[in-house]
């Protein structure tokens, strides 16, 4: 939780691709909506969103550059789902809060063991 | 320990961390660095508005020099006297000028149990429920945890728009 871990933050030039593809709320949006409901095709996802299909269609292509999503052709629609393989944001994530509680594990350790009694604030 | 945490534990799993460690220290030792709220916010680096008590929510401020700015809410849910604690909290509240209030929450457990030979204390710290944030939610952890990516992203967006 706390924002103190750093070391095991990803390497920047891996995760560019990933950030530049999610600096836009139109696709952070369409990551949410595959995420809640996909796969779903263009026509469902550009309903009711006020964007053109086009533009649906080219934020669709930037996710799919960065590894979020990918289509498959069921019958005659395509559809978008989010790219299940390519979880390591989600993986990296966990890893981020995992080297989290491990220091705070660390210094829960020091805490109890340096003496029986509380200690003041370092 | 609930169904779907149960389930999760046998796949790699995106939905859960777990933490387990022998202190050398008796459970009552432990269960009060865990139960005090002020003993917590020590090793933890927060500070706590108040006291735990089940169905409470505690707010804190984050101690880490340069991090003061966040804020934490924890909802206590189940206090055992030394063998369980458990709240919900929003895992990574990095932006101050978001609102997580509609998220979902994970849930964060301590179990503790006699260490095997006796004398110190063994506690299993698990949080769960990460697969329910959104996916971009997570995303934008890395983006928040590390300032500098947040130029490169402004630099780089001119290719993709």
């Amino acid at each position: 939780m706390s924002p103190s871990r750093g070391a095991a933050a990803p390497k920047a030039s891996d995760a560019v691709p990933v950030f530049v593809a999610l600096g836009d709320p139109i696709r952070l949006r369409l990551l949410g909506r595959l995420s809640a409901d996909g796969p779903l095709s263009i026509t469902r996802l550009s309903r009711g969103s006020g964007v053109t299909r086009q533009a649906i269609t080219k934020h669709l292509h930037t996710l799919g550059a960065a590894g979020l999503v990918r289509h498959a052709r069921r019958g005659r629609e395509r559809l978008w789902e989010l790219d299940r393989r390519r979880l390591e944001t989600a993986k990296r994530y966990l890893e981020q809060i995992s080297a989290q509680w491990d220091a705070a594990v660390d210094r829960l350790k020091a805490f109890v063991e340096d003496s029986p009694a509380s200690r003041p604030v370092p | 320990m609930t169904g779907r945490a149960k389930k999760a534990r046998n796949k790699p799993s995106t939905d859960r961390i777990e933490k387990r460690v022998v202190l050398r220290a008796p459970r009552s030792r432990v269960w009060q660095a865990l139960s005090n709220a002020k003993e917590f916010g020590t090793w933890f680096r927060m500070n706590l508005d108040g006291a735990f008590a089940e169905g409470r929510t505690v707010q804190a401020t984050v101690t880490i020099p340069g991090y003061e700015h966040l804020k934490v809410e924890m909802q206590v849910e189940r206090i055992e006297p030394e063998r369980y604690f458990s709240y919900r909290w929003h895992p990574y509240p990095s932006d101050p000028t978001v609102d997580y209030s509609a998220e979902p929450m994970t849930l964060v457990e301590f179990t503790l149990e006699d260490a095997e030979g006796g004398g110190g204390t063994a506690l299993t710290i698990v949080e769960s429920g990460f697969d329910r944030i959104p996916l971009a939610r997570r995303a934008e952890a890395f983006r928040m945890n590390d300032a500098g990516w947040a130029g490169q992203i402004k630099n780089l967006a001119a290719y993709v728009t």
